[in-house]
């Protein structure tokens, strides 16, 4: 009985370890040694987290029991131990208990495992629309809902980070440009690429999508926090795949609708939507 | 024996280069694909070593250009897969010892055999020659990684480069078709009288499940591969929208071959571990039958569960479902090996030798992979972890520290029956517990930098993940100073040619290779050997 008090107090400590939401974890962006998600701003991140904690849990508690039962078999089956080996080589109960058993684990794991998926898959109404399009190497915005506001968005260099006065640790993360959405708003995303297949991800929001030519893949998400929130290219994309972050700046309704009179001026004054176009046509061109 | 070496005067035995160029004897061409699957690992792991220096600090330090960092990412997929664990496992153990195992002369088709080995060097120099060549423009090398997704494969590495490591591929798969060919004609056409298929050591029902998965698998990459290669040159669009094709459908194509792969990789680690365990436990198999079987369980389920790759391409909801559950069936099969496998040890009587470590190494670290991939078969995590680093932690964590660790324990296992020397066990054990500390540093670390996020693939990084990819990267230094300690025991096992008995193990080795001299005559079970009643597994 102590023996497998002590177990449980290992396997506990050990899972405490992982689990604990780490003072580490921030929102938004990795820190030092961080070994756990980045903080959640989105009740579908909220989820990932927490099933992602009850399947820690789980498989903490399955490899501590190999992990044991190695060391036993160790310990206890040694040449030395145990001079004469046994010849058992069939036992129906235990054959059956370890196919069950596992049986019943998974389907633990998938019950919840179902619910999340179509919490994350099914998408709500939405009330706002932004499509997000991949190229070698940065990211295009458009906001759907708004006239004339499209933009792209160029990883800052070094040299960019340092002058902007940007502390160090956002070097490959850090944007020119970047996404406003309000706060408790339901955006829906709409991804596409215009070259080869990038991903847009926000570790945070618990989304990502790939960006795939041909095709408009969606995704959601409501962010419940303002602050800025930064992601990078999840699909190998070629030579500078390392190098096209993703930045997304959630603020209060009212910041949204200063910036959003400011957007439109501030982007349609550059004509990025007529560039877009002019790649295409040159694009076009090129294959004739 | 004595008449056995007499017969094998007068049978054809062909000495100097011609003994190897030409030859049709299993044995001999085992011990090729042996040798071409260690130059290959020490190429794949240089490779590996130079991803590791480039990531210890965040910046840019050896790699002045990004693709050359992609070129070797790609290049040490493909070589470690293609060039380095299949080779090893099923070239190499497969033809040693699956026939010595059913008591056969040799592989059913000998001159096949000849062929399969020889195009692998063929495709290996492709694949080499194809870091030679424009890549994307201006860049030489595949920079598409080792599953060459289009369009980047297509469009985006425009330069000759890519089709040289496509018709590599190509060959590649040719040769390993032909192999399987002929181990499954072998293990079902040639076992000795009275060797059923239920008598069958589980390392000789572990080749003839992976064969079959090479069979149905290599003609899909085949397919999928040649359409990249008409897509990029004769004006096919299979795979760019703007013709009507779709990307998509290569990840499908890649994946259906893909998938069954990984199992093709760790399967015959499986059958080693089981002949190791049951050798230095001085036992049987605990439930025999129950692990034949779960191997075929994985091999048939293996192939219905590919697009679990694919969880964030836009698949729509219900197929994510039904890919998290097919998924999950697969921990049943691979539980029921991993307990049976205790279950075996247990009672028994254990000698920790060099081979006995890396089969006990390889069941906790495999079940580690294992878990892990039970975390990832759930599209609702994955959608954080995958393309990240946890990714890259769980899959060399079944294949790294899995099918790596499963290689040296048949290594160790092997080596005094196919080359007629003892290894020294001190060197052995030290390159194992360097081997093993190594790994572990190397790959842990990489499922913390994944949970914060980590992309995988990456040349630079945020200077917050600078503290684990360093622990990693000295990891990856000792698991590359190991490869040091093992090619010295090879040397030293030369150097001392301390002569093997014909079963070095004792009583525990029963399967037939162990019946016959340390090496093994040239040609073997000239009068078929007669397995009796109760000798069982």
């Amino acid at each position: 009985m102590r023996s497998l008090n002590k177990i449980t107090a290992v396997m506990a400590g050990v899972a405490a370890f992982f689990t604990s939401t780490a003072a580490w974890a921030v929102a938004g962006r990795p820190t030092d040694w961080q070994i756990n998600f980045q903080d959640a701003v989105t009740p579908v991140m909220e989820d990932i987290i927490s099933f992602d904690n009850y399947l820690l849990w789980i498989i903490t508690a399955v490899s501590v029991f190999v992990l044991i039962l190695l060391l036993v078999v160790m310990l206890k089956f040694n040449a030395r131990a145990n001079p004469v080996p046994s010849k058992t080589t069939h036992h129906v109960g235990i054959e059956v208990a370890w196919t069950i058993i596992p049986v019943l684990i998974l389907v633990a794991i998938a019950i919840p495992s179902f619910r999340l998926l179509y919490l994350q898959r099914t998408i709500p109404e939405a009330d706002m629309t932004i499509k997000a399009i991949g190229y070698q190497w940065y990211w295009g915005y458009e906001y759907s809902d708004l006239e004339d506001v499209a933009f792209e968005s160029v990883m800052l260099t070094k040299e960019e980070v340092k002058a902007k006065g940007l502390p160090s640790s956002v070097y490959l993360l850090e944007t020119d440009t970047e996404i406003v959405v309000p706060v408790n708003k339901t955006i829906r995303l709409q991804v596409t690429a215009e070259d080869v297949i990038h991903a847009w991800t926000i570790p945070s929001f618990g989304v990502k999508i790939d960006a795939v030519p041909g095709r408009l893949n969606e995704a959601w998400f409501k962010a419940t926090e303002v602050g800025t929130y930064y992601g990078q290219c999840s699909e190998l994309c070629g030579i500078n795949h390392a190098f096209m972050p993703i930045r997304v700046r959630v603020v209060t309704q009212d910041e949204f609708d200063a910036w959003t009179v400011w957007a439109k001026d501030e982007y349609a004054s550059i004509e990025t939507s007529v560039k877009f176009a002019d790649a295409d046509t040159v694009k076009a061109a090129v294959a004739r | 024996m004595a008449g056995q070496a007499a017969h094998g005067e007068h049978e054809d035995h062909p000495t100097g280069w011609r003994r190897y160029v030409y030859s049709t004897n299993h044995k001999d061409i085992g011990t090729m694909y042996l040798i071409f699957a260690i130059v290959a690992g020490i190429v794949g792991g240089a490779l590996s070593v130079g991803m590791r220096m480039e990531l210890q600090e965040p910046g840019m330090q050896i790699f002045s250009n990004p693709h050359t960092f992609n070129v070797f990412t790609t290049a040490h997929g493909l070589i470690m897969i293609f060039f380095m664990v299949m080779p090893a496992m099923i070239g190499g153990y497969g033809n040693w010892f699956v026939p010595l195992m059913i008591g056969a002369p040799d592989m059913a088709f000998p001159r096949m055999n000849n062929i399969s080995f020889w195009l692998l060097p063929s495709a290996f120099a492709l694949l080499i020659l194809s870091l030679f060549f424009e890549g994307p423009a201006g860049n030489y090398g595949v920079g598409g990684g080792w599953t060459v997704y289009a369009p980047l494969s297509t469009s985006g590495q425009p330069g000759p480069a890519m089709d040289f490591a496509i018709l590599a591929l190509h060959i590649a798969g040719a040769s390993s078709i032909l192999g399987a060919i002929n181990f499954i004609t072998t293990i079902l056409n040639m076992r000795a009288p009275g060797m059923t298929l239920h008598k069958m050591p589980l390392f000789v029902w572990s080749v003839l499940v992976t064969a079959f998965l090479l069979l149905l698998s290599l003609p899909v990459l085949a397919g999928g591969i040649t359409m990249l290669l008409t897509d990029r040159n004769f004006g096919t669009s299979f795979f760019d929208p703007a013709g009507g094709g779709d990307p998509i459908l290569f990840q499908h194509l890649f994946w259906f071959f893909g998938h069954p792969e990984v199992y093709i990789l760790i399967l015959p680690g499986f059958g080693i571990v089981s002949q190791v365990i049951s050798t230095f436990s001085r036992k049987p198999v605990f439930g025999y039958l129950g692990m034949a079987y779960a191997m075929v369980a994985i091999g048939v389920v293996g192939f219905v569960v590919w697009a679990h790759h694919m969880y964030t391409v836009g698949l729509d909801v219900d197929t994510q479902a039904y890919f998290v559950a097919a998924t999950m069936v697969i921990a049943v099969p691979t539980g029921v090996k991993i307990f049976s496998w205790i279950a075996t040890m247990w009672g028994g009587s254990l000698e920790f030798r060099a081979p006995m470590l890396f089969a006990i190494g390889f069941i906790f670290l495999f079940t580690l992979g294992g878990v892990t991939g039970v975390v990832l078969s759930n599209a609702g995590v994955d959608r954080s972890y995958h393309d990240t680093y946890y990714v890259v932690a769980h899959f060399h964590y079944v294949l790294s520290l899995g099918a790596v660790f499963a290689i040296f324990s048949a290594w160790y296992y092997w080596f005094p029956k196919m080359f007629g020397y003892m290894y020294s066990e001190t060197i052995a054990k030290v390159h194992f517990w360097m081997m093993f500390i190594g790994v572990n540093m190397l790959f842990m670390p990489m499922h913390f930098l994944g949970r914060a996020g980590m992309p995988r693939r990456y040349v630079d990084y945020p200077e917050a993940f600078a503290g684990w990819n360093m622990v990693a990267s000295y990891g990856s230094y000792l698991s590359a100073f190991s490869v040091f300690i093992f090619l010295g025991c090879v040397a030293h096992a030369f150097a001392k040619k301390e002569k093997a008995s014909a079963n070095p193990w004792g009583e525990g080795a029963n399967t037939l290779e162990w019946t016959l001299s340390s090496p093994p005559p040239f040609h073997q079970f000239s009068d078929l050997p007669r397995i009796e009643e109760d000798a069982s597994h």
